[in-house]
């Protein structure tokens, strides 16, 4: 009873306050945010779009990361019979799609909401235009710059806890010695490969962007790459018999106290949380794993496939409204552990680590994140070679060429 | 080359084993003969039993626990949970959601494609055309392609025929990925059947289709069982094809299934896991154990003879 | 091709005027087109765009053998060719041996037969979604057969196939098999219920031992159905895809890549279809590299016959 006066009531407010068109519509979102917190921030987003605007949010959700997910979005959009929104990373991803025109254009909708003002860091907005046109929605902000490390390990050890990568490598011994695994590493290229994006960008910002953006060869050879490779090399090393696939996995590790640390995005603070670990008693989150604060903007985004039912595309741009609106934001990124795309919500609820992220995006540390600045073929293909690295006694010189080599060949 | 009259008249042991000696006795060579049987059924059973016994556990014992032991505390709380709770995204009744749309497109697709194989296996045995061997060839040699290949010019097709997104669409494309093999054996089945029947229904005047139905199809139970577990087993376990070609509201089971297992944060249920993998294979698993002898039957008649 | 052709001989005893019947030709309709429309317009679809720059959608900008070259210099290509090469050989070969072992000793007229023919056939119907788990735990050594195993005493024993490039592959094997030998047992047990009994008493009667006569004259009579198992065998292990991700997502390293896999993660992984179709190419037309010398040696062994 109480719920259904409450929902009256804000289906009320909302008629006022936001000027939705009327009509009930049936819209189908496809997205492969199937966990515990992931279903519970999406719930956010369909509440907030299912009382504001009186439409009906039909759920389509395929579990498995975006390579299982991705063949079924792109196939139902060139088949002709699409979903009416569905999520893709931006960046790349979507380009073609939209070149191909099965894409919905908001731009009218973007500037009467300004998402050009609203949107921070507007490297974001940028991801979404193409040719001047906005083609999604930016939902949030994950970063993939932390290093998560377990205070139980190091003292087990009787070390202090490290700040940092080098001390990391300095403590590796001893924390063998104590029976601890230095680094915990899922056993897959993706999470490998983030460790090669973020010594990067750990060792200055325009090497990365030499790297990642400008493809320069003289950078590619230059004596900064090489060492990041070495650093692979002591990676290898420190996570050499962990013996786990899947990066939660890993980090139930670091939860434990069985391995010191992990390279992992924003979403393990997730796993912490469901642990009952606090940040600072139990763990540690070093951002840009100790060094020089910065945040590269990947994330998600919600992209809208061009339909021929004008209620299912006023539909469409009621719910593009409802993503980017403050209330979804910060509803949705507090249960999702990532940073909103907006710099003028209030995130007071938001935990240490979160906080963290807040700062230096606050302080406009942002780098763009590689899967705006490589094509997804790039991407896989450093994954492939990681994969490859990590599970042999590959040299770094030979991961170093194919590397150069990987970058020159991307267009 | 076997000469088909032997072969036929041997299918009447069928039933029974005869095997190199029917001697009946205790002996070493006996003795042997089961221990290996009962070591090579240890190693298929080592997975189902793990699968049951962990889907009998509460999580904490699963987190501590000898994954082979039975479970301390019996509970079906995970059944329960991998039935009617589980969530896929913002929809929280687990596998029951899908059951129906499995169902739904599991009978259509199995009988269509039964049916439009067992006549390519007759006209290919008894209506013979030209270049009918050639397009015999062809489709064995589809056999062998990836089915990722095919996605997306399956895509366009459908959608140039207007079925994209239909149950109906999906039942073609498990027709069409269903005929290679099933042609095979409704091809070698009816080939291994004695040619004067089908004459005699020729001279009585009987036509493409009163021979098929009146007089083939009822001496072919065995070889519809095999075909009907093989199409059962393949479309209830597809995944790709039915989450490409259908929409979220006619998703089959699989789709949960691999919602249910594939997500990767939290917490990974692994009771909940093995109870949803073994509700969906429950289908199948009854349908062999309902076929039976009728089951190797059909295989012997259509695999085997030629 | 005496599985694939045994009605070649019968033909030619058929009234001619049956081959004229337009009703058989309308039945097998759908069979033609089929072979037309789908297996060689989309073989031909794929090979075309395999030598395209096509990305996330198909496109028709060609770029010559650049994919291909892309494709045989990439390492993880050249080791997806490798353990397919190794896992196929042996995987056929165990399959067909237990196959048969399995197939002969459920023929001594054991009791409970049924019971053991549905043991061996059950993992048929799961899915490898979840199967996949269960071994991955089975192989691990932190609960699985090397926990149990020191748990008795022995504390060297060490088995950890999942985590070692080399042995990676005989994990596999394990899996498969597991999955794939009940079928082809299934299979070659009716056969053997198809053999003649006079040939048994005939080998009796001239005292020849079991096994000899298992080799010398029971398998070649049930040749037929070594090839039907085959065809079942050879095309699951080209697609060899659902098992290799559940199981180790072709890992360590890449140890345990299959072409499929690297197939699927190029076109949709790594959005480069061009990639893609090139390397279904490659399979493709292996396939045919096999299946065609054995159709003209099966077609002219029997013509000369």
């Amino acid at each position: 009873m109480k719920t259904s006066i409450m929902r009256g009531l804000l289906a009320g407010v909302a008629t006022f306050v936001m000027p939705f068109a009327a009509g009930a519509t049936d819209l189908e979102v496809t997205h492969w945010w199937t966990s515990g917190g992931e279903a519970n921030a999406v719930q956010e987003l369909a509440k907030a779009f299912e009382s504001t605007t009186g439409h009906h949010w039909v759920d389509g959700a395929i579990a498995g990361s975006g390579n299982t997910a991705r063949p079924v979005i792109i196939s139902r959009i060139i088949g002709g019979d699409p979903m009416a929104a569905t999520q893709l990373n931006h960046g790349k991803q979507a380009q073609e799609l939209i070149e191909a025109g099965l894409m919905l254009d908001l731009t009218d909708i973007a500037e009467e909401g300004k998402w050009a003002e609203i949107v921070q860091p507007k490297s974001l907005l940028d991801a979404c235009t193409v040719d001047g046109k906005v083609y999604c929605v930016p939902l949030n902000i994950h970063s993939i710059q932390w290093m998560w490390t377990s205070n139980a390990a190091f003292e087990k050890a009787g070390i202090d806890p490290v700040n940092n990568w080098e001390e990391l490598k300095a403590a590796a011994p001893k924390l063998r010695e104590a029976g601890i695994l230095p680094l915990a590493m899922g056993e897959q290229g993706w999470q490998e490969a983030y460790l090669v994006h973020n010594l990067l960008s750990g060792t200055s910002e325009d090497l990365y962007y030499a790297v990642y953006r400008d493809k320069d060869e003289d950078a590619l050879n230059s004596d900064g790459v090489k060492a990041v490779f070495n650093e692979l090399a002591a990676a290898r090393e420190m996570s050499a018999g962990g013996n786990v696939q899947d990066w939660n996995l890993a980090t139930a590790k670091v939860i434990n106290g069985e391995a010191a640390a992990q390279v992992m995005g924003d979403w393990a603070q997730g796993e912490f949380a469901l642990a009952g670990k606090k940040a600072g008693q139990d763990y540690n989150c070093l951002i840009a794993m100790g060094g020089e604060p910065s945040i590269a903007t990947g994330g998600d985004a919600f992209y809208f496939p061009l339909n021929k039912d004008p209620e299912i595309t006023a539909a469409q741009k009621d719910l593009a409204k409802v993503l980017i609106s403050p209330e979804s934001q910060v509803a949705f990124n507090l249960k999702k552990g990532s940073l909103p795309v907006r710099g003028d919500v209030d995130l007071a609820a938001a935990g240490p680590c979160m906080q963290k992220g807040l700062e230096t995006l606050a302080a406009g540390k942002v780098i763009t994140g590689t899967d705006q600045l490589i094509t997804p073929d790039a991407v896989g293909q450093i994954q492939d070679l990681m994969a490859e690295f990590f599970g042999s006694d590959m040299t770094p010189e030979d991961a170093h060429a194919a590397f150069v080599e990987i970058i020159l060949n991307d267009e | 080359m076997v000469d088909i009259s032997q072969t036929y008249s041997a299918s009447r042991r069928l039933d029974g084993a005869a095997g190199a000696r029917p001697k009946r006795r205790i002996s070493a060579s006996r003795i042997m003969t089961y221990g290996i049987l009962c070591v090579i059924c240890f190693y298929y059973i080592l997975p189902l039993w793990v699968m049951m016994m962990t889907s009998l556990k509460g999580m904490p014992e699963v987190r501590m626990g000898n994954i082979f032991a039975p479970p301390v505390e019996i509970t079906f709380e995970p059944w329960v949970k991998a039935w009617s709770q589980a969530c896929t995204g913002l929809n929280c009744d687990g596998l029951s959601r899908g059951f129906w749309n499995s169902v739904k497109i599991t009978i259509p697709s199995v009988l269509i494609s039964i049916v439009v194989a067992s006549v390519n296996g007759y006209a290919l045995v008894n209506w013979k055309f030209k270049g009918s061997e050639i397009f015999f060839g062809i489709l064995l040699f589809g056999a062998f392609i990836p089915y990722q290949v095919m996605i997306y010019p399956i895509v366009i097709i459908l959608r140039e025929i207007g079925l994209m997104g239909d149950v109906w669409g999906l039942v073609l494309v498990h027709t069409i990925f269903g005929m290679p093999i099933l042609t095979l054996l409704f091809r070698n089945y009816f080939a291994s059947l004695p040619e004067e029947l089908f004459k005699a229904a020729r001279v009585d005047g009987a036509g493409f289709w009163g021979i098929f139905f009146q007089v083939l199809v009822p001496m072919s139970l065995p070889i519809f069982t095999v075909a009907m577990i093989l199409q059962v087993t393949g479309i209830w376990n597809d995944f790709l094809f039915g989450v490409i070609y259908t929409k979220p509201e006619a998703y089959p089971m699989t789709v949960q299934l691999n919602n249910i297992v594939n997500s990767v944060q939290g917490v990974k249920e692994y009771n909940v896991n093995m109870a949803a993998t073994l509700i969906t294979g429950l289908v199948p698993l009854t349908i062999y154990l309902l076929s039976g002898k009728l089951f190797v039957r059909g295989i012997a008649a259509g695999a085997v003879k030629g | 091709m005496s599985v694939i052709d045994p009605v070649a001989p019968r033909a030619a005893g058929r009234p001619k005027k049956l081959i004229a019947n337009p009703m058989a030709k309308i039945a097998a309709l759908p069979m033609i087109m089929t072979a037309l429309v789908i297996f060689i317009g989309c073989s031909v679809w794929t090979v075309v765009h395999s030598f395209t720059k096509s990305k996330l959608l198909p496109s028709s900008q060609f770029v010559g053998f650049d994919q291909y070259e892309r494709l045989w210099s990439t390492r993880r290509w050249l080791a997806s060719v490798e353990n397919i090469a190794i896992y196929g050989l042996v995987a056929l070969v165990f399959s067909l041996v237990v196959g048969f072992v399995i197939a002969v000793l459920l023929d001594q007229k054991v009791r409970a037969e049924g019971a053991f023919r549905t043991i061996i056939l059950f993992p048929y119907s799961l899915s490898f979604i979840v199967t996949g788990l269960v071994w991955q735990w089975i192989l691990n050594p932190d609960f699985g057969i090397q926990y149990i195993v020191r748990g008795w005493g022995f504390e060297n024993f060490t088995f950890d196939p999942l985590h070692n490039p080399d042995t990676v592959l005989a994990a596999l094997l394990m899996a498969g098999l597991w999955q794939g030998t009940g079928l082809v047992a299934v299979i070659l047990l009716a056969a053997l219920r198809g053999v003649d009994e006079d040939i048994w008493k005939a080998s009796r009667v001239d005292g020849v031992p079991a096994w000899k006569t298992y080799i010398w004259v029971v398998i070649p009579i049930l040749r037929p159905a070594f090839v039907t198992a085959t065809v079942l065998i050879a095309t699951g292990i080209v697609k060899l895809y659902d098992l290799v991700v559940a199981l180790t997502n072709g890992g360590p390293g890449i140890a345990s890549e299959m072409p499929a896999k690297y197939v699927y993660d190029a076109m949709f992984g790594k959005q480069n279809l061009g990639q893609g179709f090139a390397a279904s190419t490659m399979m493709l037309l292996s396939v045919l590299l096999i299946l065609i010398p054995w159709a003209i040696f099966e077609f002219r062994g029997k013509k000369r016959g």
